[in-house]
């Protein structure tokens, strides 16, 4: 069952600089805000390619070199008010990089790219299920949907967990057991959608997480919209280098994603999706 | 600047790197804007071969310091899924459209130059000859005796200008650049990307799926000057120079070394506007040092 779903909202051509307005920090993540006068009104789950306007290269490995994707994580007023915000977590050159910028500085963005989530079907609990760094697009989802949502989100520890603020009614396990559920997010998920009801889930997290929410799901025929990473250099298509396999092949997933439904995703998609080559 | 490139009168001398921008892909991203503002005088569009083919397994990129490592294997749908699907949207580009060709045999490179010899669509092609001739075994642009035998096969087949896109992955490009020449190519590209390799931290194993992979951008400019320079002395014939070209700066160095035309590869990752950044950097400092090394 494929779900409905918009192409997509199309990117101004070429590189904008957005000039932050504020960093947060949210335990162990970093928020960025921009205003984006420019830029249209993304969809929930497009993303962006991100770098700092100056000094992007000379970190760790005399890296980044590439720009990193980032889903939105939310965004503020609208036309020429519009502002974006952004989830980071320094994992790597390029995350460090852009996590050391503040207010007044310039972020370098291209998007929104990909195609975002499809809208639920009439009558469908929404459950909203993150992992991590993950949880970003769920956030702007929550915002946009005219519908209640039940939010399931894992974290590592409690100073990841700190994350969960950034979206309403989070129920939380954490892998120590320092908040919420000593436990894994699917497991949380399980008992959710053994209560009964129609629903339908939107997920983003780690591979692993997403694979077990996507076999969880098609044990219960629960369709699942699963928001996935790639290592990638361009975001645009250009470079063939973000393909992971799915039922309809080896497809680009800036392209035909970032979102993709579970049911044309096996274990092979994740085995793959992540592999970034950066951080 | 007017480039009069293989007599194809383009608008500025910057095109696109054959497989950095698939301007289908973009389209549905960026919409009409691309067209508008198409970054690129001419447009070379990605492999095309005989056969479809589904690229090599993921990962394919491994980002280098001032570069990129790819391993894509040339995924496209073959001749006839290009012919059907993908010629006709790219011959509505605002610019002329150059198609590169990829054989594993003299007679597929045939095949494929005789099918574009008769598309008005199609204003010249490039012969990928970074490939193993599966025959003989040796790679294709390695060897000047290769080049030839396949220059005299393709050469009778159309008029319009070929391009042989060298491999510095050989001992002497220039002297393969000589062999296109004297067999009839009306030009040469290089220069493509350089084999190398990365291993999955901490394990004796290649991370990229295809084993190898081709190393570009910034990282390999310096490369491609010298093989320019070497080219330029072999060759009288027109020549395409790229290999890490980031800004109009790097693009004028490349004109100064003998160039007729330079192509924007790894920097389309990072903004697909660069060509049109480039070509305005160019243009201002050309006409502000002309010849006379500039900055």
């Amino acid at each position: 069952m494929t779900a409905v779903r918009g192409e997509r909202v199309q990117a101004p051509f070429g590189v904008r600089a957005l000039r932050l307005t504020r960093r947060e920090e949210y335990g162990a993540y970093v928020v960025l805000s921009g205003g984006d006068p420019d830029g249209p009104r993304p969809d929930p789950g497009q993303f962006y390619m991100l770098r700092s306007s100056e000094r992007w290269g000379g970190g760790a490995g005399e890296r980044p070199f590439l720009p990193r994707a980032f889903s939105v994580l939310r965004t503020g007023g609208d036309g020429e008010g519009l502002e974006l915000q952004f989830l980071l977590e320094a994992v790597g050159p390029g995350t460090e990089r852009l996590c050391e910028l503040d207010a007044g500085e310039e972020l370098s963005v291209l998007g929104p790219l990909g195609r975002g989530f499809a809208a639920p079907r009439p009558g469908h609990r929404v459950l909203l299920v993150g992992g991590g760094v993950g949880i970003a697009p769920l956030a702007i989802w929550q915002d946009r949907l005219d519908t209640g949502t039940t939010v399931l989100l894992g974290f590592r520890d409690a100073h990841h967990a700190a994350g969960a603020a950034l979206l309403s009614g989070a129920v939380v396990a954490t892998d120590d057991g320092s908040v919420g559920d000593h436990g894994l997010v699917t497991d949380l998920l399980e008992s959710e959608l053994d209560a009964g009801g129609e629903a339908e889930v939107y997920a983003c997290g780690p591979p692993p997480m997403l694979e077990v929410v996507r076999a969880v799901c098609a044990e219960r025929s629960v369709p699942a919209q699963l928001a996935l990473e790639a290592g990638m250099a361009c975001g645009f298509g250009g470079c063939f280098g973000c393909v992971v396999p799915s039922a309809r092949g080896l497809i680009r997933l800036c392209l035909e994603g970032p979102v993709l439904d579970g049911a044309e995703c096996s274990s092979e998609t994740f085995a793959v999706a992540g592999m970034g080559h950066s951080g | 600047m007017n480039p009069s490139f293989c007599g194809l009168g383009l608008a500025h001398p910057v095109i696109n790197a054959s497989g950095t921008f698939d301007a289908i892909a973009a389209h549905r991203v960026f919409g009409d804007a691309l067209y508008e503002h198409f970054p690129f005088a001419a447009f070379v569009s990605k492999t095309v071969t005989v056969e479809p083919r589904q690229g090599n397994p993921p990962p394919r990129l491994w980002e280098l310091p001032a570069g990129l490592m790819n391993s894509i294997g040339l995924p496209n749908k073959g001749l006839e899924g290009y012919l059907a699907s993908d010629l006709p949207v790219l011959a509505e580009l605002p610019v002329p459209l150059i198609v590169n060709v990829m054989g594993f045999t003299r007679e597929q490179v045939a095949t494929l130059v005789g099918a574009f010899a008769a598309r008005e669509e199609v204003a010249a092609l490039e012969l990928n000859v970074s490939c193993p001739n599966v025959e003989t075994g040796l790679i294709m642009g390695a060897d000047p005796d290769e080049v030839s035998r396949l220059m005299n096969v393709v050469r009778p087949l159309t008029e319009k200008p070929l391009i042989v896109k060298l491999t510095p992955n050989a001992t002497d490009p220039a002297a393969v650049a000589h062999a296109a020449q004297e067999a009839g190519a009306d030009a040469v590209s290089l220069i493509n990307t350089i084999r190398g390799m990365a291993l999955r931290p901490g394990t004796d194993q290649p991370w990229l799926g295809g084993g190898t992979g081709g190393v570009s951008g910034p990282a390999v400019r310096a490369i491609a000057l010298a093989q320019l320079v070497a080219v330029r002395g072999a060759v009288g014939i027109d020549i395409v120079a790229m290999g890490g070209v980031a800004s109009g700066t790097d693009a004028l160095e490349f004109l100064h070394a003998g160039a007729g035309l330079v192509a924007v590869g790894t920097e389309n990752f990072r903004d697909p506007s660069a060509g049109s950044r480039v070509s305005a950097e160019l243009d201002r400092l050309a006409s502000r040092t002309p010849f006379s090394g500039a900055g």
